[in-house]
């Protein structure tokens, strides 16, 4: 607990909006994370890549509060996300309270994109920000029709999600999300699940919002021109820990670790 | 021959309406404990799970004539008094509440994680996650099975005769009693008045199972 419970207010929780701090993460006897140390600044754009099941999507899992983290401390805005300071000033384990407070600031684009079948595609984007946000029907209205056009589906408000194709459902799934104006924005491979033909247009999407957007995003991918254009920032993950990061230029041009290396060659030759 | 019948249908049919207002009164019993039996036992309290699995076993494992009979003749001596109507609506709506509990259980269940991993990502409280996301997806799934508990509830409605109630039954049983050569028509009267009332639940069924995957997630 010593470790979890030093400086927490830390001096530079302005500059940083995302902390992990030796975060592990096990499923029964497997240790997926060992030790991650991670921190994002407010609006930069991450991208997390790494070999299947290295543990990228675990990472921004428990960012999400989808999964717990074993050990060590998440901290969102200088503040612990799975824990909350006691009375006493220790930490313990979060309740649903806190759990609600901190995901206002956090949001997230699915693989599968999980758009709610029952539910026109307005109805899709305007639900959370209605009942959760607050909005007046006008006001989020206003704010899906605004955000679905921007993602090149003004026409497509009253369709319902079977109606769509792959490439146009993960586009809804990604103004659900950022209607709801999160701090930080978590993809998990939004591409991969999708027919080849159709992950530029996706892919386009989340180059446009990137640029004109000040949200964090972390994003787990496999494709490697997409991170270099769109992220300040690359991490390659290996076997539960971060193994190297840097610039898109340092990592993909000048990997400096042998895994990292073996990891863009197979890369490049499929 | 028609004659027969002439004479006993109307004697049979004051009690249809007996046992159509039980089917409504049971099946509405029943579907507001099936809703929060099957709720609780997906409940994340522990003790609400285990009371609610409690309750469904106990009424799913004991016979409905049991039930009905403690009702009706075993609660006055707890101080509890029910009409024939009321022990009969009590009994049935316990009963078929437990076996639609199961459905509702089921359907609840059957409705992907990632629905409400998105309801959590867009930071939904618990309950706005089953009102607004999970509940309107797996009451579609409900309906067929809700259908066929009925048709069992409106079969089950038979044994209020038991307690006395003047029910389809009843009626039948009375007028066979009158004159013993009326058996074979009274039963079949009894047969197709059933099978009469059970039609439209029979259509509903087969029509909500036809709509019942629609606008639901394939998993
Ligand atoms: N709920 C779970 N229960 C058990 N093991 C899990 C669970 N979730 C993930 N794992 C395991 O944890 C490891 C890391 O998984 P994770 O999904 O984070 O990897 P990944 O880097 O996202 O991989 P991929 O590129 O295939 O998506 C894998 O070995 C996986 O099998
Ligand atoms: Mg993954």
């Amino acid at each position: 607990m010593g470790a979890i419970e030093k400086d927490l207010a830390s001096k530079d929780s302005l500059s940083t909006l995302v902390r992990y701090e030796n975060v592990t993460k096990r499923f029964g006897d497997i240790e997926v994370l060992k030790g991650v140390d991670l921190d994002i600044k407010p609006g930069e754009k991450v991208a997390l890549i790494g070999p299947s099941g290295s543990g990228k999507t675990t990472i921004i899992r428990m960012l999400m509060t989808l999964e717990k983290p074993t050990s060590g401390v998440i901290s969102m805005g200088g503040e612990p996300l799975w824990h909350k300071k006691s009375s006493s000033g220790k930490l313990v384990p979060a309740d649903e309270k806190h759990l609600r407070r901190m995901r206002s600031d956090i949001g997230m684009v699915f693989q599968h994109f999980n758009l709610f079948p029952h539910m026109s595609i307005l109805r899709n984007v305007t639900e959370a920000p209605i009942h959760v946000l607050g909005l007046s029907k006008e006001e989020a209205r206003e704010r899906a029709v605004d955000m679905l056009e921007k993602v090149g589906l003004g026409d497509k408000l009253d369709a319902y999600p079977e109606q769509l194709s792959g490439g146009q459902k993960q586009r809804v799934a990604i103004a659900r999300a950022v209607v709801m104006r999160p701090k930080v924005m978590l993809f998990d491979e939004v591409t991969s699940a999708l027919d080849p033909e159709l992950v530029g247009e996706v892919l386009e999407v989340i180059k446009d919002l990137a640029k004109e957007t000040d949200m964090a995003m972390i994003l787990v991918t496999h494709e490697m021109d997409f991170a270099r254009d769109v992220a300040d920032r690359i991490v390659f993950l290996h076997d539960g820990q971060i193994e190297e990061q840097g610039t898109p230029q340092e990592v993909l041009e000048n990997p400096s670790s042998e895994r990292l290396q073996a990891f863009l060659s197979r890369f490049l030759r499929n | 021959m028609m004659d027969v019948y002439v004479d006993i249908i109307p004697k049979i049919l004051p009690g249809a309406i007996i046992t159509i207002q039980l089917l409504v009164a049971s099946s509405c019993l029943a579907l507001v404990i099936a809703f929060i039996a099957g709720l609780g036992r997906v409940s994340r309290f522990a003790v609400v799970r285990s009371l609610t699995s409690v309750y469904v076993e106990l009424f799913r494992g004991t016979s409905l004539l049991v039930q009905m009979f403690f009702i009706f003749f075993a609660l006055p001596a707890f101080g509890f008094q029910f009409s024939p109507f009321l022990a009969g609506v009590t009994a049935l709506g316990l009963n078929y509440g437990a076996y639609g509990s199961e459905i509702v259980r089921g359907a609840i269940l059957a409705i992907p994680n990632g629905q409400t991993e998105a309801s959590i990502a867009l930071n939904m409280t618990r309950w706005q996650r089953m009102r607004l996301v999970i509940l309107p997806q797996a009451i579609r799934m409900m309906l067929p099975g809700f259908g066929n508990t009925s048709i069992e509830l409106l079969k089950g409605t038979s044994l209020v005769s038991l307690i006395t109630l003047t029910d389809l039954t009843y009626k039948g049983l009375m007028v066979q009693n009158t004159n013993i050569s009326y058996t074979f028509p009274v039963f079949i009267v009894l047969l197709i008045m059933y099978f009469v009332i059970a039609l439209p639940l029979i259509f509903g069924v087969r029509k909500l199972e036809k709509n019942a995957s629609k606008g639901v997630v394939k998993a």
